[in-house]
């Protein structure tokens, strides 16, 4: 019998068809599994291996007494001390884990608050960049409305976790965004003019008019595409971390994700593998109280996200995220100890979703309108930041009505150009599924341009083909 | 069958092919192209060419540092070290999503999952990251370098949870390519080929023939082109396609049919998307006749979807329906595994109840009235 066999239920098949077939069959697979050596034999089942592991484990492990007569055991990870009463650990700490400001609610400088100074140059830059998001995001939000565009998500409300982060980082620094987090872009250098244009879908938008606004992303700037799902970009940025790690790069990953997100598989994967990993990334929680309409009291029962850090061997701190001084410094702060200890760190920033979930969303069929003006008012990152700067004389009224005049000019103008621009090539449905188009996609290609050929009338003429 | 199988083989004009395949224990001669090796030999050879010729080149998986629960990674954290062949935690999705953000960073990855079975975790990650990772940025980004391993199929004593063949649902994405080696020799060229394709690769490795199957191998870096199938055994009168480890009850199909004076021709399909259309719709004008095997469940299995292709590209000349003999729509039985395998008296027993012309044509004598 030189031929390969499968299986036994390969061989009653064959028993049942060609006897003489079965002859020269059966008796050379009891060959077979009378000469496999038993390791072989043994590690064919791997459940029995691991079995075999796990005793070997036990038995390393060794019972006695410390220094303090206190007895301990030799567990992997470390002594475990033991004690003789049932005690579980509590759900929760007595206190809630405080959240680090720099700048009370009016935008006064706490008293011997620690902060990582910042100069009038990055500050002014700061606060220009989340007015300019904020103009941005209200104008494209009426285009929305308007019917100009198919859809937006604004970022309002959360304008400092955007801004103040982009800033305490290097554009070495590698972004895995989530969706709501388009400043770090804007902090980069990403234009207007190159934020309506992914909006449009138009021929200038780097993703060739394939996914919907807001998914931006841009090679140029170290910021990855945005995808729509949900915290699928936190064990990417971990891989990405590890790359850095392994080229020695004075540089690491940062992601975001929402209070939402952290409900989600990949947020516990990705934490505990950068864990193992050693991986410098940061995760940056934007806890903004509200995932789509589902409050965080029906997201978790634990103190926020920041106390999940430590589960999984992970320094973190809880953030207020309308601060842009404090996330500014904990940010820099996170991105130090990341890149010189090699080591993931979770930040939680405490914030609101100000504005909808989306365009498709109407937010006050599930939460006051009393609840969204507080937020919006009373502790408003852009306007606590202004005083501050102000305070510093950094800032005045002219500059802000300049800046604010200038940015919704150059916003109109962006909105328009793009708005004008043509559709990418039908050309663009096609490539890039692979790094070639395999013959299948050539087909389809040919007879999509046939059909357009023969209903012209049926499709948008505003793509070229 | 031994001098069957020397008759074949003479007959065949294709040195490169399953015919190869012999038991461990009957090993005799080293052929000049290469030396005897099973299939997790061929992988483990696979794996240290890629490592050593690529020094941005990673492995990594449950299990993998000390060398894989079938022994695949053995030898390499030994010698490429614990930073590029490491354990991760048991987390499937951690591992893909992991892999697809180093892989985007310029790097060759290669992750492994465990066993098929446990690919569904990360489910997500490639069809909705990996797979548009290229297409959503413009070609921005892209994580080409990635090939996810992860045995599948039957083992004789898997049950549920250690026999599946979930091919068919990678198959329905959009840019990422799936391949299914048959054979030693395929397995370490193919997977060459993956890891060093510019797209994202979900590489199954027949695990039955793991330690099952043994082949000449060459020991040089060598790979085998994805989107070619093969055509491993001409014949005239009926096409047959498969891959993985069911090419090798295919194989014993056309030699008992043979012998019923039936000529079969056999074809290899390897990359199962994008696949080989041109090699199978020639081999069917010709024998007018196809019949698919795998062992993955048969609704909504791959072998649907050639079926419809070659229908819809030969009907004119089909002469019999397109035939499948394929899984059962069953979870994967443990006991009853004999029962719900795809083997050849299934066929017979189609063409029992008269459902199943070519399988009937295929095992009746009077077949040859028809050609």
């Amino acid at each position: 019998m030189a031929h390969f066999l499968k299986s036994s239920s390969s061989k009653s098949a064959l028993l049942n068809i060609l006897k003489h077939n079965l002859a020269l069959v059966t008796p050379a697979r009891r060959h077979l599994r009378q000469s496999l050596p038993p390791s072989i034999r043994a590690s064919q089942n791997p459940i029995s291996r691991l079995c075999n592991t796990m005793a070997e484990k036990l038995s390393s492990i060794g019972f006695h007494e410390d220094a303090n007569n206190q007895e301990v055991m030799d567990f992997p990870g470390g002594k475990v001390a033991f004690t003789h009463e049932i005690h579980f650990i509590s759900e929760s700490s007595q206190e809630r884990v405080p959240c680090y400001r720099v700048l009370d609610d009016n935008g006064q400088q706490i008293t011997n608050s620690h902060f990582v100074q910042v100069s009038e140059e990055v500050a002014v830059k700061m606060y220009s960049d989340m007015v300019t998001l904020q103009i941005m995001d209200n104008i494209f939000y009426e285009a929305q409305r308007q019917g100009r565009l198919s859809f937006y998500a604004t970022t309002i409300g959360e304008e400092a976790i955007n801004i103040a982060s982009a800033a305490a980082l290097t554009p070495e620094d590698v972004i895995f965004p989530q969706y709501r987090e388009p400043g770090l872009l804007l902090w980069r250098g990403f234009t207007l003019q190159e934020f309506a244009n992914q909006c449009f879908g138009n021929k200038s938008d780097y993703g060739k008019g394939r996914q919907m606004p807001v998914h931006y992303g841009s090679n140029k700037l170290n910021y990855f595409t945005v995808s729509a799902t949900i915290a699928t970009q936190l064990p990417n940025a971990v891989g990405a971390a590890y790359s850095l790690k392994m080229d020695k790069k004075d540089a690491c990953v940062v992601t975001f994700f929402g209070d939402g997100g952290s409900s989600e598989g990949d947020f516990h994967g990705a934490l505990n593998l950068a864990a193992v990993m050693e991986a410098p990334v940061l995760f940056i929680c934007r806890n903004n109280g509200w995932a789509i309409s589902t409050p965080t009291s029906d997201q978790f029962r634990s103190d926020g996200v920041v106390v999940k850090g430590r589960a999984y061997g992970i320094r973190s701190i809880r953030v207020d995220g309308n601060d842009a001084l404090a996330m500014y410094s904990a940010v820099h702060a996170a991105r130090e100890m990341a890149i010189t200890e090699q080591r993931p760190i979770l930040i939680e920033a405490l914030t609101y979703r100000v504005g909808h979930h989306s365009t498709s969303d109407d937010s006050t069929r599930y939460r006051s309108a009393d609840e969204i003006e507080w937020w919006s008012k009373a502790r408003n990152p852009l306007s606590r930041f202004r005083t501050w700067i102000e305070s510093n004389g950094w800032w005045s009224d002219e500059a802000e009505s300049d800046l604010r005049s200038r940015i919704k000019k150059e916003m109109l103008e962006a909105l328009r150009v793009a708005e004008k621009s043509k559709k990418p090539n039908l050309k663009n449905m096609f490539s890039d599924v692979y790094d070639v188009p395999p013959p299948n996609l050539k087909e389809q290609e040919l007879v999509v341009r046939q059909t357009i050929k023969s209903h012209p009338q049926d499709y948008p003429s505003d793509v070229p083909f | 069958m031994a001098a069957l199988l020397g008759r074949l083989c003479r007959r065949s004009s294709f040195p490169v092919s399953g015919h190869g395949f012999r038991m461990l224990s009957t090993v005799e001669n080293v052929s000049e192209s290469g030396k005897p090796m099973n299939l997790y030999a061929a992988i483990n050879q696979a794996l240290h060419i890629a490592l050593e010729t690529d020094p941005r080149s990673y492995v990594f998986g449950e299990d993998v540092g000390f060398g894989g629960v079938f022994r695949c990674t053995t030898g390499l954290a030994e010698r490429f070290g614990k930073s590029r062949v490491f354990n991760t935690p048991l987390c499937e999705q951690g591992i893909v999503g992991f892999g697809i953000g180093l892989a985007a960073l310029g790097n060759r990855v290669i992750a492994e999952i465990q066993f098929a079975d446990y690919i569904f975790p990360a489910f997500d990650q490639i069809v909705n990251e990996a797979a548009k990772f290229r297409y959503r940025s413009g070609n921005q980004f892209n994580c080409g370098g990635l090939t996810i391993r992860a045995p599948y199929g039957a083992v004789g004593h898997g049950g549920h949870y250690h026999s599946q063949s979930p091919e068919a649902f990678f198959c329905h994405v959009p840019g990422i390519k799936v391949v299914i080696p048959r054979s030693p020799r395929e397995a370490k060229g193919l997977l060459l080929s993956s890891i060093r394709d510019p797209n994202p690769v979900v590489f199954f490795e027949p695990k039955w023939l793991y330690r099952q199957a043994v082949e000449d191998v060459p020991e040089d870096d060598y790979m085998i082109p994805l989107s070619e199938a093969e055509v491993i055994r001409e014949g005239s009168d009926i096409t047959l396609v498969g891959w993985g480890a069911q090419h090798a009850i295919m194989e014993q199909a056309c030699l008992d049919a043979e012998k019923e004076g039936i000529s079969c021709e056999l074809i290899d399909l390897k990359t199962l998307i994008p696949w080989d259309k041109e090699i199978v719709e020639t081999s069917v004008r010709k024998t007018g006749r196809l019949l698919i095997s795998h062992e993955a469940p048969i609704t909504g299995g791959f072998g649907a979807e050639i079926s419809a292709t070659i229908v819809e590209r030969c009907f004119l000349r089909l002469e019999a329906p397109v035939s499948r003999v394929c899984g059962l729509d069953t979870p994967f039985p443990l006991v009853f595994e004999p029962f719900y395998m795809p083997t050849k008296n299934k066929a017979s027993f189609a063409s029992d109840i008269g459902c199943n012309q070519v399988n009937c044509e295929l095992l009746t004598p009077s077949f040859s009235h028809h050609v």
